[in-house]
Parts: structure tokens; sequence; C-alpha cells
């Protein structure tokens, strides 16, 4: 039976939809990635399975809880990462922990054991006597992980676990996160618009645009949906009709005098691509990533600022045409 | 209620008020100025003007030290409640928030709290009264008692304007029409008596703090206008209603 379960899962404020009716199932042990960009209803969906956002209508349960009828009972078996940092900066990492424990009624006789456990698992045991004002920002991370885990969720919920971080630190945060999932043996449901780290560390993805999930699956079968590798040619000539008709060729594109191929088994038959076409100027071979598939299903990238670095085709297409002017 | 979750409410309750009183002992320069502040109101102004002013056989000094003291309950209790708005911005409160703990147990922790915090105060207050020379040190504990169910009253009030306040500026507006009215208007600096004018008179005997006052000030220097009984009636009916309305309002809050 699915730890999670969502039916028809809605959320109205005023005349604005935010969460457009989610059905889900997440079964236990999973690490769920709910991917989407700002303001498509990841926040409040995830607000909603915690009980801080009131439902509009449809329902929810976790680990056989109903999210609506017994709220008390979900939040005991629930634990939540903000997306903004929620530590007391006044309280030392060992002291926001007992608040913690003793908020969610963990006995005197087991507490200290289990907070040491907590701050060894992400390796701040010799901070822990510091007040969390001088953490650095991933330390506070780290100390929010434990602080989730500490009652022993059947369900972790991460909102952005990753957000206004270094990318060194990300990569470390998500390192600590798969191996807290797996020691705890806790279900994980994350939120996060960085596509390229959920890929490496969902086992199932959900994405979300204008609430509603338009696509679910394993990273792996969401692109090999999109009908083979990725790629973008700009040449003097374009010879569309051509490169369709070959039968490897799942899709082309034309923007701005570059052609978007998708393609099976490119290594194999791009020499015969090219051979097709005069005078290339410039040739991209990726395999595609979850960027592409949200753009391909949404036609948006999923960043707001298409300035960061990124490997996304129409980001790739952007640098082109930039570069032809 | 089972007997479980009684004691997980406990607990709860027990951990709001821990967390309140470990930041009551980082925050030194918060005591200290709660403390100084009342000082030179005694030292300063009851000095300058007790030269030359006795009000029912007390020295003017002697006299406003009762109404000093509820100052420092005034102040402190209804700055402290208003200090979750700075949680809310800093999202202190969210985690405590989602807890499985009911927010009435959240509220009368933060109550607890605070009541803490301000008797504390008042406590190192109580140090200096050997200074003043018309006060009766038997009367600490009567007086006590009552500024323990005052500073219940303005922490729960505090806590419930904090709940309204979306930003920071509400302070200044609150600290101008409300605090500041409170104390002048209690009695703290002058007798509640025939002399004052009319109006003055009847904004006094509405304030729920001239009870206040005046059943400290029968307590420590055997000096007052209404019976006892009517000064513990009414700050303990004031504490209740600023208590029900508190919890209320915390309830609700996003």
């Amino acid at each position: 039976m699915a730890i999670i379960e969502t039916k028809t899962l809605t959320k109205t404020y005023g005349k604005i939809q935010a969460v457009r009716g989610i059905d889900l199932n997440i079964e236990k042990g999973e690490i769920f990635g709910l991917l989407g960009p700002n303001g498509a209803g990841k926040t409040t969906t995830i607000g909603m399975l915690c009980t801080i956002i009131s439902i509009t209508s449809g329902n929810a349960s976790i680990a056989g809880c109903n999210v609506i009828k017994e709220p008390a009972r979900v939040r005991r078996k629930v634990g939540i990462v903000f997306q903004d940092p929620t530590l007391d900066t006044v309280l030392t990492g060992r002291e926001n922990l007992e608040l913690h424990a003793r908020l969610y009624g963990i006995s005197a006789a087991v507490r200290q054991s289990r907070i040491n456990e907590m701050l060894e698992l992400v390796d701040l045991k010799e901070r822990s006597n510091d007040i969390t004002r001088t953490y650095s920002g991933g330390m506070r991370r780290r100390l929010e992980l434990a602080r989730g885990l500490l009652h022993k969720p059947a369900v972790l919920f991460l909102d952005e676990p990753t957000l206004g971080l270094d990318p060194q630190t990300r990569a470390r945060t998500w390192e600590y996160i798969k191996k807290m999932a797996k020691m705890e043996q806790t279900t994980v449901v994350l939120t996060t618009h960085y596509m390229e780290e959920a890929e490496q560390v969902c086992d199932r993805v959900g994405i979300i645009d204008h609430g509603r999930i338009i696509a679910l699956g394993s990273p792996e079968n969401l692109k090999e949906s999109m009908g083979g590798d990725l790629v973008l040619i700009r040449a003097k000539d374009t010879p569309v009709e051509k490169i369709k008709a070959l039968a490897y060729v799942s899709t082309v594109n034309l923007s701005d005098g570059a052609m978007g191929i998708t393609m099976k088994d490119a290594h194999l038959h791009l020499a015969a691509l090219l051979s097709l076409i005069p005078n290339v100027e410039c040739v991209e071979v990726r395999v595609p990533t979850l960027s592409d598939v949200f753009i391909k299903l949404t036609g948006r990238d999923i960043r707001e600022d298409s300035s960061e670095d990124s490997g996304s085709w129409v980001d790739s297409v952007a640098r082109y045409r930039q570069r032809g002017n | 209620m089972d007997e479980r979750r009684l004691q997980k409410e406990l607990m709860g309750i027990f951990a709001v008020w821990w967390r309140e009183f470990k930041v009551f002992q980082r925050e030194k320069s918060r005591i200290v100025s709660s403390i100084v502040q009342p000082l030179m109101w005694l030292f300063l102004f009851g000095s300058g003007i007790g030269a030359s002013i006795n009000i029912s056989n007390v020295n003017y000094r002697d006299y406003i030290y009762p109404g000093v003291l509820t100052m420092s309950v005034l102040f402190g209790s209804v700055f402290f409640g208003l200090y979750i708005v700075w949680d809310r911005k800093l999202d202190v409160l969210k985690a405590v928030l989602v807890a499985p703990v009911s927010r009435l147990s959240i509220f009368l922790g933060k109550v607890l709290g605070g009541c803490t915090d301000v008797i504390l105060q008042v406590l190192i207050l109580l140090i200096f009264s050997f200074l003043f020379p018309s006060v009766n040190p038997w009367g600490i504990p009567l007086a006590l008692l009552l500024l323990f169910i005052t500073s219940i009253s303005l922490v729960s009030m505090g806590l419930a304007l904090g709940s309204m306040l979306e930003s920071l500026e509400g302070f200044q507006v609150i600290s101008a029409f409300l605090v500041f009215p409170l104390f002048f208007l209690s009695g703290a600096l002058f007798p509640v008596d025939d002399k004052l004018p009319t109006w003055l008179q009847g904004l006094v005997k509405l304030n729920p703090l001239t009870y206040a006052v005046d059943g400290v000030r029968g307590a420590l220097l055997n000096v007052n206008i209404f019976p006892f009984y009517i000064d513990l009636a009414v700050i303990t009916i004031f504490a209740v209603v600023m208590f029900l309305l508190g919890s209320i309002l915390f309830s609700r809050m996003k």
C-alpha cells in the first residue's frame, strides 16, 4: 500500500487555483521529487500534506492517517524541512534538537541518545554546542535535516532543500539526504527546481505545472519519452524535410536558423546526418535531461533566470542566437 | 484527553517555556536595559520630585515604587508578546507551529515564558527595596502575586496584538497609543483621588492597570484607594479575558 495517497487534491485562494486536483501514490521508501517552476504549486501541495495549509477539496492520507480528519496524527508521522531556514538562531544546535524532541514528545530516556545519533549522522557533533547563528548555510541545512528526522517520521518533506546554497554545498546536501533516507528508511518527498539534481537523487519524479501533474515516472523513463538524443545544428542551409524523412530522426524544429533534432542513437547516425547538411557551423549533441522533458511538455524553461549556467535546449538556442548577431 | 496525550501537551508547554528562558538568559542586554529604565524613574525622577513632595505621608520616591514595578511589568510583558512578530518574520515559530502540539499549549508556554522573564526582572528591582524606607518587606509576596496575574494579562495582550500585526512598524503605534497611555493613566505616578480632573479620573478608573498599581501599593506601602478584593477581582478578570482573547487570536494566526 502506498504511504502517501492523494485524491484530486485541490487548493484555491479566492479565484486563484494553486493546486488543481492532484492524484498521487507514493510508495514506502521512495525518494520522490516534485519538480516544477516557482509558483507551480509544489509548496502548496506539500503544505496540504503536512496539514499546514487547509485543503479546499479532495483528500489525502499519510501512513494510513487521513490528513483532513486526523491532522494531529499526521503531524506526528511527518518531518518537514521548510524552504526558508527555521532554526532558532539564539539556541545552539543541540538545543534546537532538544526543543524539537520535546515538542514531538520524545521521552527523556531516549532523547539524548537520539540527538547524538542525528548529530553524528550530519557531522555536526563537534559544533553542537555553538549558537546556530554562527553556522554556515550548509551546516544550518544539515541541522534542519537532522531535526526533521529526529522523531523518526514515516515521511520526510523537503521543500527546496538546496535553495540558496552554493553548488558544492548543494551536492553535499544531496549526499546527506540520500544517506539519511537510507539509514532511517524514511520515505522522502522533496520539491526542487534544480532538475539535474533531482535526476540524480529521486527514484521517481512528478513534474508539476500550473497546479497539475503533467508527467510522472522515473527520471530515466521520462527522458526516454523524449524520443532519443538531442542534436543541435547550426548551418547555412537547413534541409529540414530531408532530415525529417530519415528513419532514426524523431522530430526536427527550426528556430532562428538552428535545427533542434531528436534522434535515436546519435553516436551511430551523426556522421550520416551531417553528410546531408552543407556548411555546418556548429553541432551540439546531448543526452536529454529532465529540463528538456519539462520544456517539451510546457514549451517553457523551468528557470526564471536563463542566464544561469545550464545545458538546456532553449538556452542553447538562445546562446547560438546571440552569437549569430 | 487521555493521559499520554496530556503528558505530551505538558511536554510541549515546557518546551516552549524552556526556549523562552534560554533566550532570556542569552539576551543580557535586554535584561540590563529593562532594569536600568525603572531605576532611572525611581532615582532620577522620583528622588527629584520626592525632594519636595510627600503623598499620604509617604515620600514621593517611595510612593511611585509600586507604580514603577507595575510599569516594568507593563513594558516587559507587552513587548515580550509583540516579539512574536519578529519570530514570525524570521520563521522561528514555523517549526514550532507544525509540531503535534496544540496551539493553546504553545500559547500557554509563551505566556508562562513571558511571565517568567518579567517576574525575574521584578525580583531584581525588589532587591533595591531596602533603599525605600516606607516599603514593608512582608508585603512582597502579595505584591508578586498581583504582578504575576498582571503579567499574564499583559503578555497575553502583547501576543494577541503580535498575532495580528504583519510588520514591525506596528510597534511604534502600539507603544505610543497603548502602552504609554496605559502607564500614564494607571496612577503609577500620582494618586487617584478627587483632586484629579473628572475626565482624567474617569479614564484612570477605566484602566485595569490602575487596580494593579493600587493593589501593589496597598501590599507594599499600605496606601490604597480601592479595597483589596476589588483590585484582585479586576486584574483577575482582565487576565482571564486577555488570556482567552490572546489564545483565540494566536490559534487563528497564519
